[in-house]
């Protein structure tokens, strides 16, 4: 299986990376190199192999559901690159 | 007295401090000068020399009052992807440019507890995806050893900066993480020791996420005895990070000086591959030899899909790296790039903020999490998962421990193998499996090559059996006898 530019193109729209012409060229070589080395995966049997989805058999702890911190903007919002008030700002969404 | 740190281990600076030969605030002066003169290394991002002298003040009072903790007065570099409290972390990404956390990572919280001291932030790959630490914004580290003719090599990766300031000399120990063997591979290319502990062993609360069933932190020294007690003060339960295990920590130095008379110790067939460097082979057979002759039974085992591992993880945690890149977006924290609508923004911030490589892996991620391509790629790696898994429970029934070469060739030089990023990840072939399976592995350098330079074994266990793993580290440590220092050329 193999990608073509435009696939590509799709995959990084999708991830929300912008990609110039040249960088989706060099990104396409890339991907179809690393998409080939694992395709060897597909000469593995793993019929009736269930899927790993834990490195030990656990369950998920649980926790009461209770407010244990909070009220505390000034802490959320220190990082924050613009703000207003206790709010982010972010680019007009709708006009 | 004048101190050099690069001689000491923590072992022996924390009996110094007990039999006040120094203070810790004479310590860490020593070692904040020997940082700030190994700047040619590019191994620390921030140094925080003012709160390791306030941290060193307090220990020596704590000291004098006789409350010293486990690792009280010892100054240890934080790899710069633990999030530490009002001080900058970056993940060696521009993306996170100015951030502050407003928090303290457990692992690291831990080590303060025990009264150790903070020297500074330490370069890394970038959200630590590289085997080299050149995908780093701050630029490459150096390693600490040089080739014969001069040659700058890397220091390993991603952990690059914790293996070149424990190799230098400047931090008695460093934090890491391993991914796919971020702390192992470093520590073998530099000379030093690394162990990952076992998956949940160590909180991954307040570590950037890279691939979150795979990241594991652990400590990266110059002695196992250090590493031991090192991570016995890292690790234990952590109700914030829901995959930490509710068990107790055993006291990791107790029995490593048992010996490994008596211990089964498995060999894998699979991995002597073709075109393997002659003197990691070599190496290998030497460290055999160590373990039988330290009354080891020596085993050949098989592990037979280890030649998969290699292609599963780099589904495996691509998939869960494009999944946890997704929260950086330019709203909350970090860089943000302007854009005309908010789309655009996102685009803008990520485009510009993420390297190459981490680039790449978000792709990766993306795709084969897509609709469509979901099963045939992220679902079968998962299955072949479980077959590697298997296949190391299976050699647990026979054997206590296993002996493997840590990387498949020493230091390289600098730009080396940036051109191919398939090259790059073959240097993780013998790391990334144990990863896969959650088991905990350890480097310990074990001699040096033709052109001088450091090579690593590696010595692998069961599941939170990072005891046996440590007491035949150090048997393989004791044979080794490996005492060579690099030439500080880059002092100043």
């Amino acid at each position: 299986m193999s990608l073509d530019r435009t696939a590509v193109a799709k995959i990084a729209k999708l991830a929300r990376l912008k990609m110039d012409p040249e960088r989706l060229d060099a990104m396409t070589g890339e991907l179809n190199r690393i998409l080939s080395f694992v395709e060897e995966l597909q000469a593995v049997n793993t019929d009736n192999v269930e899927p790993m989805t834990s490195v030990r058999p656990m369950k998920l702890r649980q926790r009461p559901d209770e407010v244990t911190d909070g009220g505390n903007p000034e802490a959320v919002l220190k990082n924050a690159p613009q703000r207003q008030g206790d709010f982010y700002t972010v680019p007009k969404v709708i006009e | 007295m004048s101190i050099d740190p690069a001689t000491l281990t923590i072992s022996a600076a924390l009996e110094g401090l007990a039999k006040k030969d120094f203070t810790s605030v004479e310590l860490t002066e020593a070692c904040v000068s020997a940082m700030q003169a190994a700047k040619p290394l590019n191994a620390m991002i921030t140094e925080t020399p003012e709160k390791a002298l306030e941290m060193a003040k307090a220990s020596d009072a704590r000291r004098a009052k006789g409350e010293a903790g486990l690792l009280d007065g010892i100054p240890l570099a934080i790899k710069d992807l633990f999030c530490t409290e009002g001080v900058l972390t970056t993940a060696a990404s521009h993306i996170l440019d100015g951030f502050h956390p407003t928090y303290e990572s457990t692992a690291t919280a831990n080590l303060w507890k025990q009264g150790a001291v903070m020297l500074g932030k330490l370069n890394l790959d970038e959200f630590a995806m590289g085997s080299s630490n050149e995908t780093s914004y701050y630029g490459p580290v150096i390693n600490p050893w040089r080739a014969k003719d001069g040659t700058r090599l890397v220091p390993g990766g991603s952990s690059g900066g914790s293996a070149a300031a424990v190799a230098a000399g400047f931090a008695l120990g460093a934090t890491g993480t391993d991914t796919g063997g971020s702390i192992r591979q470093p520590a073998a290319l530099c000379g030093i020791t690394g162990i990952k502990p076992t998956y949940g062993r160590v909180s991954r609360w307040g570590i950037v996420a890279f691939a979150s069933s795979l990241d594991q932190a652990g400590p990266m020294t110059r002695s196992v005895r250090d590493a031991a007690l090192m991570l016995q003060a890292m690790a234990g339960f952590d109700p914030k990070d829901s995959t930490c295990v509710d068990l107790p920590v055993p006291d990791y130095t107790a029995s490593l000086e048992a010996g490994v008379k008596g211990l089964r110790i498995g060999i894998p067939r699979e991995y002597r591959m073709d075109g393997m460097d002659k003197e990691i082979e070599a190496l290998w057979t030497r460290g055999k030899e160590w373990l039988k002759e330290a009354g080891a039974e020596v085993i050949d085992i098989s592990l037979p899909h280890t030649h998969y591992a290699l292609p599963a993880y780099y589904i495996v945690a691509p998939a869960e790296a494009s999944s946890n890149l997704a929260r950086y977006d330019g709203v909350r924290y970090g860089l943000r790039v302007p854009g005309k609508d908010l789309i655009e923004m996102y685009e803008n911030t990520r485009g510009e903020g993420f390297g190459r490589e981490v680039q790449r892996r978000i792709m990766i991620g993306t795709y084969v999490l897509s609709a469509g391509y979901y099963d045939a790629y992220y679902t079968k790696a998962q299955r072949v998962r479980t077959l590697i898994k298997r296949d190391f429970e299976e050699a647990f029934q026979r054997v206590d421990a296993i002996l493997t070469p840590t990387a498949p060739n020493a230091a390289f030089p600098v730009g080396r193998k940036n051109d191919d990023p398939v090259a790059m990840y073959l240097n993780d072939v013998f790391t990334v499996p144990i990863n896969l399976a959650g088991l905990p592995g350890l480097s310990v350098p074990a001699g040096l090559n033709g052109e001088g330079l450091p090579l690593g074994l590696q010595v692998i266990g069961r599941a939170f059996d990072e005891a046996t793993v440590l007491r035949v580290g150090r048997a393989v440590e004791k044979a080794a006898n490996f005492t060579a220092r690099p030439d500080a050329w880059w002092r100043q």
